[in-house]
């Protein structure tokens, strides 16, 4: 592994000389650190994949090609982990990134007190999955005393009766989108509020004297301006899309949630480890979910790079 | 003032009364989950699921609180206290060893010649990209004969690919002059970073610790694999045990989670500028 941090060639031996030492013991623990712990499990997880290993097993792990994969890809349930975090995805983006935006502009003006409502609606970004899967259990309870279930009756006038939202398939995956989105769009809305604020004033000023309304003004100002930062929020909502599990798995366990409409990609890992023992298929699972958050990222990488030369 | 003067700021004063108006309402509708979890963390357990009269602040008491420490007071359940114990160890350790380790080697990188170094940096930069659920499975296998400890829990977090980096661009752009003059003083490589770099370094420090505290103490995924013994678990991984028994005390359970956001709020609350500042700052630079 060292030889990341030295030329490969066996002639040109590492020779650190007397005025490299500090250097290298400065990065050194942070160096090992990322080798021990990040690059190395990628390296393991792949070697897992292709074979079928379990944990505290007294048999050693054989090996057994892609197996692994080809059982992985003819499984509907993953199939329907994978499209769950899709559906997650294509709803979130899109829906997630307008709130924000809608909420930036709204804390973007110039008021007494403003601050506070920034904080407000950056609040439940603080708060840690555990305990906002808790919360949501108690309002999307399935029960009449259910938070959301008494407001559907009191908004209906008594027409609509008690729902089981996390339990029926139709309603689940919308349930814990909604949960997701409250949770983290205060993140966005402060990007977003950091892009607005950078959109010089004096376009807002010629735009006025040239009588554009607040909606033009939004259309050729605001959307041009925040360009960037849109297409950056729209990427970075797309890997947390896929990077979704606590909620998911913490619903499912203990809140009723029905598993086939919620469960996502990283659901099936933990479970192919809790469940089956099964490290190998877990390693697969991992190896597929880090290929699509790398796509995602080289996309935004590229997207990002062709910004700053146009 | 002129009668066009008075029109203005009529209108102005009427544009921002609307637009109080809507983000309170806004705000409301927002933080009312937040609130149903605080008032009915003071009701008795059979008030809070009541429908819409759970926002009603009635029969209030500190009750869930003290039980709370009763319920979680053996060794089967494991303690209250040893739980909150856990969480603060293991994120206190992630915080301040990172902080070391991360800012140490950035400094390295951006001011330190040595062979090899352009090549580590490049490694570094990549391993920025990789998110811990996908190094997670692998790991457990690495690290199985760890399980149940505290070590286990914080020492994958110790070196971060993301806080180098941020560490990175900030002592990449500093002003060379003063640091040259302490080298020229006698003051070795690690002297210089410690006596001139660090110091001015205090807002990236403040940063990379809020981010780094902020995603510790809410870790559910790392913990939920490698603890299974009570003594170890640190406080999201057991409210989801504890809120997971039936039946459910729900006074209990909302006690618990008030006790697990605060140390959060408190935190938020003192650095709130700077929180949000640096949350924006780290985003955009990622």
């Amino acid at each position: 592994m060292s030889n990341l941090t030295v030329d490969r060639s066996p002639r040109r031996k590492l020779r650190w000389n007397r005025q490299d030492i500090p250097g290298v013991a400065m990065a050194a623990p942070g160096v090992i650190g990322l080798l021990v712990f990040v690059a190395a499990p990628f390296l393991v997880a792949v070697f897992l994949s292709f074979y079928n290993a379990q944990l505290n097993s007294p048999r050693a792990p054989n090996f057994i090609g892609i197996t692994q994969y080809s059982r992985l890809f003819a499984d509907m349930q993953f199939w329907r982990a994978l499209g769950n975090n899709l559906t997650f995805a294509a709803v979130v983006i899109p829906v997630q990134t307008a709130i924000a935006l809608g909420l930036a502009m709204l804390v973007n003006q110039r008021l007494r007190g403003i601050s506070i409502f920034r904080a407000l609606f950056f609040l439940p970004v603080i708060f840690p999955m555990a305990l906002v899967a808790v919360i949501w259990r108690l309002i999307l309870s399935r029960s009449e005393d259910g938070l959301l279930n008494s407001l559907v009756h009191v908004v209906s006038f008594g027409q609509v009766g008690a729902q089981d939202w996390l339990g029926n398939s139709a309603t689940a995956l919308p349930s814990i989108i909604l949960l997701s989105i409250w949770q983290g769009v205060g993140f966005q809305m402060i990007i977003l509020l950091a892009g607005l604020q950078e959109i010089p004033q004096e376009r807002y000023e010629a735009a006025q004297l040239d009588r554009a309304s607040r909606w033009q003004q939004f259309l050729y100002v605001t959307l041009p301006g925040l360009r960037n930062t849109l297409i950056f929020v729209v990427l970075l909502t797309s890997i947390l899309a896929f990077r979704v599990y606590d909620q998911v798995y913490i619903l499912i366990t203990s809140g009723g949630a029905n598993k086939t409409a919620t469960q996502t990609v990283l659901y099936q890992a933990t479970t192919s480890v809790f469940d089956q023992n099964n490290l190998g298929r877990a390693s697969a699972i991992t190896v597929v979910f880090f290929a699509i958050v790398l796509v995602i990222t080289v996309i935004q990488r590229r997207v990002v790079r062709q910004e700053s030369e146009a | 003032m002129t009668t066009a003067q008075k029109q203005r700021s009529r209108s102005h004063r009427l544009h921002a009364a609307r637009s109080y108006l809507v983000l309170t309402a806004l705000a409301a509708l927002y933080i009312a989950p937040a609130y149903y979890l605080v008032v009915g963390s003071f009701k008795p357990a059979a008030d809070v699921l009541s429908g819409l009269r759970g926002f009603v602040p009635e029969h209030l008491s500190f009750d869930n609180y003290r039980s709370v420490f009763d319920s979680l007071a053996s060794d089967s359940t494991g303690y209250f206290w040893q739980f909150m114990v856990n969480s603060a160890l293991i994120s206190a350790a992630v915080v301040v060893v990172g902080l070391v380790v991360n800012s140490m080697a950035a400094y390295s990188f951006a001011r330190l010649k040595w062979r090899g170094r352009d090549k580590s940096f490049l490694v570094v930069v990549a391993l920025v990209i990789v998110p811990f659920e996908a190094v997670a499975i692998p790991l457990l296998f690495m690290l199985n004969g760890m399980r149940n400890s505290l070590l286990v829990q914080s020492l994958p977090f110790f070196a971060n690919a993301f806080s180098i980096y941020l560490f990175y661009t900030f002592f990449l752009g500093m002003s060379k002059e003063i640091e040259e003059a302490a080298r020229l003083d006698g003051l070795g490589s690690f002297g210089t970073f410690l006596r001139i770099a660090v110091p001015s370094a205090k807002p990236v420090f403040a940063t990379v610790a809020i981010l780094t505290f902020l995603t510790t103490w809410g870790q559910y995924l790392w913990p939920s694999l490698v603890v299974s013994n009570p003594s170890y678990r640190p406080l999201p991984l057991e409210l989801s045990v504890f809120s997971g028994q039936m039946p459910v005390d729900w006074g209990e359970v909302l006690a618990f989670g008030v006790l697990l956001v605060v140390p959060v709020l408190v935190f938020f609350v003192s650095f709130q500028r700077f929180f949000v500042q640096s949350l924006a700052s780290s985003a955009v630079k990622g």
